[in-house]
């Protein structure tokens, strides 16, 4: 550890950052108020714990910039097994919200045509461009991201990030842990569930090398403990939306499941979930809903599109239109009552294997089907991600057993997670249109 | 003079089309132009035009198309709604409606009493709209309306694999000047078409009788293929490019 390094990171972070941070949450939830363009004659103000969402991403990225030679740092694809790293005092970064954030700020394309000029085509997915763009060029609206010096690649969610992940770690000459995870067609068999214990346990001693420690299994229970504690919480959220009105929309999920992404495995993620759950609680009983004047119902299927969350939030909430629940924000949710606290390691086997994007289509299908039933749906919004093909592929099925089997509206929407060049604006409205006008 | 009572106006991305309703439903009046870039002027000149011989101070007006943002109305409605109410008064019958546009494709199912049950349209890619036909026709210097004249007689057909509108295009200049004849390239450009809109209509599940909009409904060789396609004959209204504009024109009666 560098002792210039370490002196800036107590002073930058630790000390100062923290601090200045910690005092404009405290202002701003003391003089909270929407911010000046906020739709509220068809919204209701944003959550006011929104802003703990807003300190705990400002922390993450700001120890980011100061944290090269004081922590051991890991990027980690959106899926990855943390808790062992986290247990062995590891920075996590997570590329894939870096991507989100760069979409949802408007400059994903930019950072990604960075990755376009040397040659990566852009029928790649979006969030890899982005994060190979901001490598290659350092851009990124977060001012600075530390480099790893380990790289954590889960295949759960897609093939892409196998190959992404090599080129990060032939960018950066540092090790990469390939966890690999058995496609699910039903149900997991028990050798599967071994086969990703044996890589678990093997991925140990890699990561201590880097990090130049010994896990100690008591700290692997905690964060075990505190990841489940904080899935838990986040379950309890988007579940409260069965409530009429629903008390917070899809659209705000989007933006407030960063801690749970990005933070599982601290105590304030736990924290502050439960505060956002109080305050979600005080709605219900205040019968406030996230839409005024809710008419219909939906759920929203795939990634969301980053760079268009405020449009469509707006459009589908002019027609009274809430969208209530998300097989995306869910998939952080879901697995939670897998995570076995006194066996961390063979439950994190299990609880990995099972994320939405490694089992089959029709396991999707039943989680839209049981969403309609239980929180009483009108329709469903099938985001086709151009950019996520294990996500997308089987939608067009789903769409038509949701009309034909449930009898609700669907629609298939053609757009990509972050690249804009993939959204055309009056297609978007017209079709979006012509579903509402279908569920009147 | 006669009393308008209703007014729909279908803002499409290659033409304008205006028709105007008695309180019965009856069209009085109907107009099709091409699309000027300032659809809003266009349509006020039209409206002025038609002061003359009717009565449209109190005709409610309903918009829908592309343009419609641009244009003062008492109702916008989305095409699929307008085409499925069109297309199910012209017929009185539930279906599958294809309404094959200048720059959209809708496959509309519509129930037995007249709700739109599911739609499907072109994603962020013309093929087989009308523009894929009308580029290739105006690069090869052929008036868009002979087009069908020569599939229809052609003795020979040549396989266009491209479906984008763009590429069609090269692909097409290519097997010219390899020798191959103008009409069986010409057939082979309308299967390629067709081909795309009964992949669409089999999306949604083909639920017939099979009832055809757009301006490309006029086109005989591609309702002869989408017979051949899926052996069902297509009922055609008088005239198909006027019907989202009547569905508008019906929507405003109940204003």
């Amino acid at each position: 550890m560098d002792v210039k390094d370490k002196i800036k990171y107590i002073f930058s972070y630790k000390i100062a950052g923290k601090l200045l941070i910690e005092l404009n949450t405290k202002k701003a939830f003391k003089n909270f108020k929407p911010p000046k363009n906020w739709r509220t004659d068809i919204l209701a103000p944003p959550l006011r714990t929104g802003v703990y969402t807003k300190e705990i991403i400002a922390k993450h990225y700001l120890e980011g910039r100061y944290v090269s030679g004081v922590k051991p740092v890991a990027w980690v694809t959106s899926g990855a097994p943390i808790e062992i790293l986290k247990a062995l005092g590891f920075y996590i970064l997570y590329p894939e919200n870096h991507g989100a954030l760069c979409g949802a700020r408007k400059v994903a394309l930019e950072i990604s045509e960075e990755a376009e000029k040397k040659g990566y085509s852009i029928d790649i997915c979006s969030y890899a461009r982005t994060d190979i763009g901001a490598t290659l060029s350092k851009k990124t609206p977060v001012g600075k991201l530390p480099k790893p010096d380990l790289l954590l690649c889960c295949t759960n969610i897609c093939q892409t990030v196998l190959y992404w992940y090599r080129v990060l770690a032939e960018y950066y000459k540092v090790p990469l842990i390939v966890i690999d995870t058995p496609f699910v067609y039903d149900e997991a068999k028990k050798h599967d569930i071994e086969y990703v214990k044996k890589q678990l346990e093997a991925s140990i001693e890699v990561s201590e090398k880097v990090a130049g420690k010994s896990l100690s299994f008591s700290k692997l229970k905690e964060v075990v403990r505190l990841s489940k504690m904080a899935a838990e919480l986040w379950l309890e959220i988007m579940n409260a939306n069965k409530n009429k009105p629903a008390p917070i929309s899809v659209f705000d999920q989007f933006i407030h499941m960063a801690p749970i992404v990005e933070k599982r495995g601290d105590p304030e993620t736990v924290d502050f979930y439960s505060k956002m759950l109080d305050e979600i609680r005080e709605r219900i009983k205040n019968g406030i809903g996230a839409v005024k004047n809710e008419r219909k119902r939906v759920l929203w299927d795939n990634l969301p599109i980053w760079y268009k969350i405020r449009f469509l939030s707006e459009f589908l909430a002019e027609n009274g239109v809430s969208v209530v629940a998300s097989t995306y924000t869910n998939a952080w949710g879901e697995l939670a009552p897998m995570m076995d606290i006194e066996r961390p390691i063979e439950s994190m086997a299990k609880t990995y294997v099972y994320p939405i994007l490694n089992r089959g289509t029709g396991h999707k299908l039943k989680t839209m089907e049981t969403m309609v039933k239980e929180f009483d749906l009108d329709g469903a919004i099938l985001h086709s991600d151009r950019s996520c093909k294990p996500y997308s592929v089987g939608q067009m099925d789903q769409r038509l057993k949701l009309l034909n089997e449930l009898g609700v509206a669907a629609l298939l929407l053609e757009a990509d997670h972050n690249d804009p060049r993939a959204f055309a604006d009056e297609q978007i409205k017209s079709r979006l249109k012509a579903f509402m006008e279908m569920m009147d | 003079m006669e009393t308008v009572k209703s007014i729909g106006i279908d803002a499409g991305s290659t033409t304008l089309k205006i028709v105007g309703v008695n309180e019965k439903g009856k069209i009085l009046f109907s107009i099709v132009e091409d699309a000027d870039p300032k659809v809003e002027e266009q349509t006020e000149r039209v409206l002025n035009k038609l002061k003359e011989n009717y009565d449209i101070e109190s005709s409610k007006i309903v918009a829908t198309g592309y343009g419609s943002n641009l244009i003062k109305a008492d109702k916008k409605v989305t095409e699929i709604t307008c085409h499925a109410k069109g297309i199910y008064e012209y017929f009185k019958t539930g279906g599958t409606a294809v309404d094959i546009g200048g720059q959209d494709n809708k496959v509309i199912l519509i129930s037995k009493n007249g709700k739109v049950i599911d739609f499907i349209m072109n994603d962020k890619c013309a093929s087989g709209t009308g523009r894929f036909l009308e580029n290739t026709a105006w690069r090869l210097k052929i008036p868009t309306e002979k087009m069908a004249e020569l599939a229809l007689n052609s003795d020979g057909e040549v396989k266009i694999s491209s479906t984008c509108a763009v590429f069609a295009e090269s692909e097409v200049i290519s097997h010219l000047s390899r020798g191959q004849k103008l009409e069986h390239v010409i057939k082979g450009l309308h299967r390629a078409m067709v081909k795309r809109i009964t992949s669409m209509i089999y999306a949604v599940g083909f639920n017939p009788p099979l009832m055809l909009s757009g301006g490309v409904a006029k086109n005989k060789a591609v309702v002869k293929m989408l017979e051949e396609e899926l052996g069902e004959k297509p009922m055609i209204p008088e005239n198909p490019q006027i019907m989202g504009a009547f569905g508008a024109a019906l929507i405003g009666l109940s204003q």
